[in-house]
C-alpha cells in the first residue's frame, strides 16, 4: 500500500518515538492519520500496519474494534458528529440530532447516498461549557443553533 | 480569541497568559516566565522539586484527587530500567473541557511540567495521549514541541543542564475508558484500552512495563508555577489539604457557561450566580454535578454552603472530580438525566468486567423502558440495587462511575421516578422523547 510522503514521514517519525522493540505503540495513530488519507481501515490497511508494527492482522482487528473513531466502512466526506451527552442535552443537543436525521434521511454511522454527509450521535467530545456542540470531520462548532444547523447541513451538501 | 469572557472573580495562575497575542508560541512564553521553572529545577536535587509539589498541596486533576508529591515520589529512581512520563489529555469525562484550553491556549507551560517531571524522576522520554477527537491540538502540541526542540528546550543537553528530555504526542482513537490510567497505558502500547490489574501502580509498572509518571494535563500544568512561586504560594490559594487552582468547567443552565479559573474552596452558589452569571431564564436550581459526570449528584439544598473543594464535596458524599461543573434547572427531568448518563456508561464500558457491563446495559433498559413510561415500582429499588452491587466489583473506577451517580438520582428524586410510572407520560414539557441511537 502506498501513501503520500507526508504520511509516510510521519510513520517513519511514530515508528522511532516509542522504545525499541515496542513499535506496537505506533499502531493506533498509524491507523487514525491513514484511515483520514485513505477514507476507511480497510483490509487492506490492516494487513499494512500489522506488517510494519510487527503483529499479526488478527491483532490489528481485535484492538480497531475497541475504538469508536476507526471505520471500518468509509464515512461521508464531511462526518457530521453531534453530541448528545449531558451538558449538551441541557442545551438541547439531542433536538440538534433529531433535526439533522430528519432533513438528511440518515440515521447514526449512515451515510447519504451521494457519500457526502454521515452523522453520527457522539459521546462527550469536550467542548461542554460551549454547548451545544457538533465536530464536522474534527472541526468544532459551538453554540449551535438550529438555524446554524441547517445552514451548515446545506453547505455541506453543495460544497467541493 | 478565548472561547468564553473571562470572569472578574477568577484567580488565573495556570490560565494567566490565555488571551495574550499568540499565547502559544515559544516566544510568548519566554517573555511571560516560560521555562524558568525548568532552570531553577535542574538546580535543584529530586527530593526538593517532589518536597516543593508536596508542601504546594497538589491533587491530581483528573478526578481521583491523589497527592502529586506522593505519587512522583513513589517512582524507584534507582531501578534500572528507564522512567518515563505519561500525560493524560484523553479528557473524555462528561462535562470537561479543560485540558484542551491548556494546550490550546499554552502548550509550553505543558511540556515545561513534563521537563520538571523528568527531572524529579530522572525520566528522559514522554508521551502526551491526547483523545483522537482533539486532533487540531495535536497539531497545536506538536508545532510547540518542534518549536522547543528547535530554541533548545527539549532534546539533548538541554539549556547546557546536562538533561536530555523527548516529548511526543500519542492520538486516541475513541474511547472514554483511555482515560482510565492502566487503560491508557494499555492504548498507549497499541492494544485495546482495557484496565490492568493494581498492584503493581504505574509509578512501578508503567508504560512499556517501565516506572511512570501518569498525570492529568492540568497537574502538570501546575507544575511550573509551583516551581517558580515556591509550593507555600500555591498552596496558600486553596483550602488546608488542597492547594491551588482548579479550571472549573462550568456548563448546563447557567447564563454564562464557560471554563473559569477559581481557587479551591470557592463557592458553589457564589459560581453559579456571579461566575455563571445565574440561572438561565431565571429558574430555579435543581440538581448539580461537581466534577463530572461520574459524580454523585447535589441537590439544590446540598449546594448551599458547598465550596469547590475535595473536603467539602466528600462531606456532601460526592467528589469534586475534573472539574466538570453540570447545572440542572428546574425544568429538567430527572429520569431523562439518568437516563443519558447510564446511556454513556454502557457505551464506554470496555467489557472486561461483568458487574459494569452487565450492570450498566442492564440499568440503561430499565431507564429506558421507565423513561417512556413501562417502569414498573419495583424498578426503582432495583436500579439502587443493581448500582449497588456494581460499586467496588471492577478493575477500575468505571463500574463505580456509572452506580454513583445513578444511586443519588435514584435516592434524592425518587419522586420523579414516580410521577413516571403507570405510563404516565414524563412530566416536564421540555423533556421529550428522547432518540435511541
Amino acid at each position: 500500500m502506498t501513501f503520500s510522503p507526508e504520511l509516510e514521514a510521519r510513520f517513519e517519525k511514530l515508528l522511532r518515538t516509542y522504545p525499541p522493540g515496542r513499535e506496537r505503540g505506533a499502531m493506533i495513530p498509524m491507523l487514525m492519520y491513514a484511515q483520514d488519507e485513505v477514507g476507511s481501515v480497510s483490509q487492506e490497511l490492516i494487513e499494512e500496519v500489522a506488517r510494519r508494527v510487527g503483529v499479526t492482522p488478527l491483532q490489528v482487528q481485535e484492538v480497531i474494534s475497541y475504538y469508536s473513531m476507526l471505520h471500518p466502512t468509509p464515512m461521508g466526506k464531511y462526518h457530521v458528529q453531534i453530541c448528545t451527552n449531558i451538558s449538551c442535552l441541557l442545551w438541547d443537543g439531542d433536538k440538534l440530532w433529531e433535526q439533522a436525521c430528519k432533513k438528511l434521511g440518515i440515521g447514526h454511522k449512515e451515510v447519504t447516498p451521494d457519500g457526502r454527509i454521515s452523522l453520527e450521535e457522539v459521546e462527550c467530545i469536550g467542548a461542554c461549557s460551549w454547548a451545544p456542540a457538533i465536530q464536522v470531520n474534527y472541526d468544532f462548532h459551538h453554540f449551535v443553533t438550529p438555524e446554524q444547523l441547517d445552514r451548515l447541513l446545506d453547505s455541506l451538501g453543495k460544497k467541493q | 480569541m478565548l472561547y468564553n469572557e473571562p470572569s472578574p472573580l477568577e484567580t488565573r495562575i495556570l490560565s494567566r497568559r490565555f488571551g495574550l497575542p499568540d499565547s502559544a508560541s515559544i516566544d510568548t512564553y519566554l517573555r511571560t516566565d516560560g521555562y524558568k521553572a525548568f532552570l531553577k529545577a535542574s538546580g535543584m536535587t529530586p527530593e526538593q522539586i517532589i518536597e516543593e509539589l508536596k508542601i504546594s498541596n497538589l491533587r491530581g486533576r483528573g478526578g481521583a484527587g491523589f497527592p502529586t508529591g506522593m505519587k512522583w515520589s513513589f517512582v524507584p529512581r534507582q531501578s534500572p530500567k528507564p522512567k518515563y512520563i505519561v500525560v493524560n489529555a484523553d479528557e473524555s469525562e462528561p462535562g470537561t473541557c479543560k485540558d484542551r484550553v491548556l494546550m490550546e491556549y499554552d502548550p509550553h507551560q505543558l511540556i515545561e511540567g513534563c521537563l520538571i517531571a523528568g527531572l524529579a524522576v530522572d525520566a528522559h522520554k514522554g508521551w502526551i495521549y491526547i483523545r483522537g477527537e482533539y486532533r487540531y491540538l495535536i497539531e497545536v502540541m506538536d508545532k510547540a514541541l518542534a518549536e522547543a526542540y528547535e530554541k533548545g528546550w527539549l532534546g539533548k543537553n538541554i539549556q547546557g543542564t546536562g538533561f536530555d528530555f523527548d516529548l511526543y504526542t500519542h492520538t486516541g482513537a475513541g474511547a472514554y475508558e483511555c482515560g482510565e490510567e492502566s487503560a491508557l497505558l494499555e492504548s498507549l502500547e497499541g492494544k485495546r484500552g482495557v484496565p490492568r490489574i493494581r498492584p503493581p501502580f504505574p509509578a512501578v509498572v508503567g508504560a512499556f512495563q517501565c516506572p511512570t509518571v501518569l498525570n492529568n494535563v492540568e497537574t502538570f500544568c501546575a507544575v511550573p508555577p509551583i516551581i517558580l512561586n515556591g509550593g507555600k504560594a500555591f498552596a496558600d490559594l486553596g483550602v488546608p489539604k488542597a492547594g491551588g487552582t482548579k479550571l472549573t468547567c462550568l456548563t448546563g443552565h447557567v447564563n454564562r457557561p464557560g471554563v473559569y479559573e477559581l481557587r479551591l474552596g470557592f463557592p458553589v452558589m457564589q459560581m453559579i450566580e456571579e461566575v455563571g452569571g445565574g440561572m438561565r431564564n431565571g429558574k430555579k436550581l435543581k440538581a448539580f454535578i461537581p466534577g463530572g459526570s461520574s459524580c454523585p449528584l447535589l441537590n439544590a439544598a446540598e449546594c448551599e454552603g458547598a465550596t469547590m473543594d475535595y473536603d467539602s464535596m466528600a462531606a456532601r458524599k460526592s467528589m469534586l472530580g475534573s472539574g466538570g461543573v453540570v447545572v440542572m434547572d428546574e425544568d429538567t427531568c430527572m429520569v431523562k438525566a439518568a437516563l443519558r448518563i447510564m446511556r454513556f456508561y454502557a457505551h464506554e464500558s470496555c467489557g472486561w468486567c461483568i458487574p459494569c457491563r452487565e450492570g450498566t446495559t442492564w440499568l440503561r433498559k430499565i431507564l429506558i423502558r421507565f423513561h417512556e413510561g413501562g417502569g414498573v415500582r419495583s424498578d426503582i429499588d432495583l436500579m439502587a440495587d443493581i448500582s449497588k452491587n456494581m460499586l467496588g466489583r471492577t478493575f477500575c473506577p468505571l463500574g463505580d462511575a456509572a452506580a454513583l451517580p445513578t444511586i443519588s438520582i435514584v435516592e434524592k428524586f425518587r419522586e420523579e421516578f414516580e410521577d413516571h410510572l403507570n405510563g404516565k407520560p414524563c412530566p416536564f414539557e421540555h423533556a421529550g422523547q428522547m432518540v435511541m441511537a
